[in-house]
């Protein structure tokens, strides 16, 4: 049945407090990504539909966009937000339903962000240069 | 006679259910039927409970799938055609039919630096400190301290059953209440011990806790005040 032998029959846990620093600074840092990309995902969103119903086409989205830095910066940003939320997430997913909870975790979830903000980059820059 | 169909776990962690005829009654609780099983068709049924009046937090159980303080719960309440399920509390080890082991719950509220610790190093000879009735940290702490230690957010909350390690709602909105007394003296290392993935970072805000503490305390809240006092304490780099 689901009482199950979690809590005292799991064993004396790691000394709390031991990660409390990294782990509060990685729940500041993704609430504050999170405001970032409300606004992020909300101008985006605005865009693609604007381009959408006004019928652009691929030609004439790259026109808008080559050589726009306020375009690139915006992008870079709204890749930086991701690269910092989602991994945070996706560490605790991994934690709360795999029970991963080793150090190598942090350098899978850390390779993770590395990739996310390098390929975001990339397509960020794509349509600018 | 009315009677009711009541299902009851019997054994540890790998036993079973077993049904009861018990006999309906007016104003009858759930601890009532609990009672009658034990003291007129099977001695052998263990269970836990003392003031019967809901001031302990002895008693709780699972009924019908819900965490509950089966001494002011009425079968009215509860009962679903003429049958009724009882179960231990989730989330705790069961040690005999609806008796789970408290230790792991209780040593949480330790870890979470649940005891209060004077820090202006005075005593009880000395006179009453004077806390204004109204202001926000009092007010703080008035929202959380009824708590009766029954268990009941603990076996509801989804995030213990995730994560053994966490140290659960009451644990957490016990150290809420310390982290308001003015009187009290570590506050630092409390905020340490119960910041990170054992801690308030890792509520969910599901509100399990809230919606099911007899008591009508909000531990979700309790939680989103310490996430927010050990973000501030990060901040200002006192963590």
């Amino acid at each position: 049945m689901s009482s199950g032998q979690a809590g005292y029959a799991a064993g004396p846990a790691a000394a709390p407090g031991a990660n409390a620093k990294f782990e509060t600074w990685l729940w500041i840092a993704q609430r504050a990504s999170a405001v970032v990309l409300a606004l992020c995902v909300l101008v985006h969103l605005v865009t693609i539909i604007y381009a959408v119903r006004h019928g652009l086409t691929g030609a004439a989205i790259l026109g808008r966009t080559r050589g726009n830095g306020v375009g690139l910066a915006f992008y870079t940003l709204y890749v930086l937000a991701i690269a910092v939320h989602a991994p945070i997430g996706l560490r605790t997913l991994c934690q709360e339903w795999l029970g991963w909870r080793a150090a190598s975790l942090n350098w899978v979830v850390g390779a993770v962000a590395l990739a996310l903000f390098v390929f975001g980059l990339r397509a960020g820059w794509a349509v600018f240069a | 006679m009315n009677m009711l169909q009541v299902s009851v776990w019997r054994g540890g962690a790998s036993g079973g259910y077993r049904i009861y005829e018990v006999p309906r009654q007016e104003s009858q609780s759930v601890l009532d039927v609990v009672t009658y099983i034990q003291r007129h068709i099977d001695p052998t049924l263990s269970y836990r409970f003392a003031c019967r009046v809901g001031m302990c937090g002895a008693c709780a159980m699972t009924v019908n799938g819900v965490a509950r303080w089966t001494c002011r719960t009425h079968v009215s309440k509860v009962v679903k055609g003429n049958a009724i399920q009882i179960a231990p509390l989730a989330n705790l080890p069961v040690i005999k039919d609806l008796v789970t082991d408290m230790r792991g719950f209780f040593d949480k509220w330790a870890r979470a630096r649940g005891q209060f610790v004077s820090g202006s190093g005075t005593t009880r000879k000395d006179d009453f400190a004077r806390v204004a009735s109204d202001s926000p940290e009092r007010v703080a702490a008035n929202a959380g301290i009824e708590c009766i230690g029954c268990g009941v957010c603990y076996a509801s909350c989804d995030v213990v059953s995730w994560n053994p390690d966490y140290l659960g709602p009451a644990a957490l909105n016990r150290a809420w209440t310390l982290v308001n007394d003015v009187r009290d003296g570590v506050r630092r290392e409390r905020l340490a011990a119960v910041a990170g993935d054992a801690g308030c970072h890792a509520c969910h805000t599901h509100l399990a806790c809230s919606e099911r503490c007899p008591k009508d305390i909000e531990p979700t809240a309790s939680i989103a005040g310490l996430k927010r006092a050990v973000a501030r304490a990060a901040l200002k780099g006192e963590l």
